[in-house]
């Protein structure tokens, strides 16, 4: 593991998935996929449902297993190892579709949580920090409410500033926009947006290709399980090499 | 450019409240409700008032003895002079205050849990539900300088909360383990515990009873037995646990997968994504279907006449056959409801407050 710590290291790569292979039973769902992704670096993935996006990024924080190929996180490699899972769970944040807020708990306790239990801060000290990003998300004034008291664009935001909370290196967002109402899309792409602005590395599985156009540094397009097409947004929009990737595009662009 | 005007919010129409309007609406919304109503109101007459005049208007409340009893009415004398044995059993009348100060410290204990202000509370819980068994079984029981009562003579109301309090205390934490246990990634655990859960669920309490009394003291080694109280506790706890745990999953299986999710991306390991996330959420989606459960093992607690154990309704049993009370079966048994249904009913009410207390307006 040292070994590799150095490697990557060297290369400023946050992430590196080396042909990575996975199947669902006997459904092979990622084909040699490899992607490596530097620190501060913004990635949006797109592609056709099924096409294998949200798995792969569901594999960097594991909760998808995958069976044949390297995953390495900052360094540390993603194996049966509990800890070395647990490890990479702590560096790398996750925004879900369906927001997975805890509802029983208020806004403040769920984004207090990881820092209390996981990173063992003081309770004082964790509600300072998560009152700190839930500014950031815009909504301190909603901290002792219950998610279920909350807008669907309030809640994701406060699923953002919970995955804040854990101080990550890494952020991942599960097609974060997908299930709002169009009239609260804006909100949580600002957040992002602003996210972006501050340099963190983000993964983003998303069909806003207006947010691709802004912010990524890198669009890659997947359909079945493997990487199409992989370039900078401008290119990526005005000039797709690949015959598939410029029908997917011709569809969800009008 | 045009602007919209929205329309003021206007009171209801006026037929759709009142009494009048509640009564059609409620009573008489059309001929066969107005049937039902009419045949319900006929029932009442008849059942409720001839009740009301048995137990209280013709009733004797006052005397010693059964010839006190002149009326037509219940004989309420009865329950006066056999409360004690209905509450206590045979335990020495001397030494009931014990009996009394366990219940005191059990509720003076437990107050502080239900202020919602109360700082560290769980830490207060914790220390509680440890200390006070110690505590309540000294006092019941005795030793170490009290007088030693043998559990042969604990009986009454008290041998039925000391059952159900016991069977509930144990039952609850051991279901949730087995519920755990039968969701596991281990196919080891997974094999014990819904074997476990299915051979309990499989057979009937009194057998249970019956074979913890009877069988179980025949495969022991000669000389060595223990408690028979303590083997009917021991086997209405693995009784009722096995009940808890199917509650229990079904209420894990409720919680959806992205909430484990969204714990284990936390970084939280096995314990506390149950622990924190997911019992919390489960427990109080089942929190019906547990008090379901506590209840009838608080009726369950009279079959442990079997093994000859006198809990609160077999009390009343005996005594209704004692020569000086005969015919008093009816006054015996209506009082014996009356207590196991102020304890029932206390039971759902506090798991109703219990839900709306918990409620945080969330749908799944």
């Amino acid at each position: 593991m040292s070994e590799a710590k150095v490697e990557s290291v060297i290369a400023d790569r946050m992430i590196e998935m080396v042909d990575v292979n996975k199947w669902y039973g006997n459904f092979h769902v990622l084909k040699d996929i490899n992607l490596n992704v530097r620190q501060g670096e913004r990635i949006v993935i797109c592609g056709p449902s099924g096409s294998g996006k949200s798995t792969t990024i569901r594999c960097i924080n594991r909760l998808e297993e995958h069976q044949q190929g390297r995953i390495l996180v900052d360094g540390t490699e993603l194996t049966q190892d509990l800890k070395h899972i647990e490890a990479v769970r702590r560096e790398v944040g996750m925004v879900f579709q369906h927001f997975n807020l805890f509802p029983h708990l208020t806004v403040l306790q769920n984004c207090t949580l990881s820092p209390m239990w996981v990173r063992r801060m003081p309770k004082r000290k964790a509600h300072e920090l998560a009152m700190h990003y839930l500014e950031r998300v815009k909504i301190p004034e909603q901290a002792h409410k219950f998610p279920g008291q909350l807008s669907g664009g309030q809640q994701q935001r406060v699923a953002i500033a919970r995955a804040l909370c854990m101080q990550p290196k890494i952020m991942l967002f599960d097609e974060p926009t997908s299930s709002l109402d169009p009239e609260m899309v804006k909100e949580v792409l600002d957040t992002m947006i602003g996210l972006a602005e501050d340099g963190m590395t983000m993964l983003c599985v998303t069909h806003e290709m207006g947010f691709a156009r802004t912010v990524a540094d890198r669009v890659i397009f997947m359909d079945r399980g493997e990487i199409v097409e992989e370039a900078e947004p401008n290119t990526f929009f005005t000039n797709p090499v690949n015959e598939r990737t410029k029908l997917f595009l011709s569809q969800i662009l009008h | 450019m045009q602007t919209h005007h929205f329309k003021p919010d206007l009171p209801p129409p006026r037929q759709s409240i009142g009494p009048a309007a509640w009564l059609r609406a409620n009573l008489f919304s059309s001929w066969f409700n107005g049937l039902l109503t009419v045949v319900a109101l006929y029932l009442i007459w008849l059942i409720v008032p001839p009740l009301v005049q048995w137990a209280f208007l013709d009733a004797d409340w006052l005397g010693e003895t059964r010839a006190d009893c002149t009326s037509d009415g219940a004989c309420w004398v009865f329950i006066k002079q056999r409360f004690g044995q209905f509450m206590y059993g045979f335990y020495p009348t001397e030494l009931r205050w014990r009996v009394d100060l366990t219940v005191v410290l059990a509720i003076l204990g437990a107050a502080p849990l239900f202020i919602s202000a109360m700082p560290r509370k769980a830490l207060y819980g914790i220390v509680f539900l440890l200390v006070y068994p110690l505590v309540a079984y000294w006092l019941l029981h005795g030793g170490m300088g009290l007088e030693v009562v043998r559990t042969s003579q604990w009986g009454g109301l008290m041998l039925t909360l000391v059952i159900a309090a016991v069977g509930i205390a144990g039952a609850l934490p051991l279901g949730i383990a087995l519920a755990l246990g039968r969701r596991s990634d281990m196919p080891a655990i997974r094999v014990i515990c819904v074997t476990f859960i299915e051979f309990w669920r499989g057979v009937p309490l009194i057998t249970v009873l019956f074979m913890s009394s009877v069988m179980l003291p025949l495969f022991l080694p000669e000389g060595m037995s223990f408690d028979k109280l303590i083997r009917a506790l021991i086997g209405v706890i693995l009784f009722q646990s096995a009940y808890i745990a199917e509650v229990v999953r079904g209420g894990l299986q409720a919680i959806p997968k992205g909430q484990y999710e969204a714990a284990e991306a936390m970084g939280l390991g096995y314990w506390r994504v149950m622990g924190l996330v997911i019992l919390p959420q489960a427990l109080k989606m089942v929190i019906p279907g547990i008090v379901n459960t506590f209840i009838s093992l608080f009726k369950d607690t009279s079959l442990v006449i079997i093994i000859g154990l006198f809990d609160l309704l077999n009390s009343i049993k005996q005594a209704t056959t004692d020569p000086a009370w005969l015919g008093m079966a009816t006054e015996g048994y209506v009082f014996a409801a009356l207590v196991f249904w102020i304890f029932c009913f206390g039971m759902s009410r506090y798991s109703m407050h219990l839900e709306r207390k918990l409620d945080t307006s969330h749908k799944h």
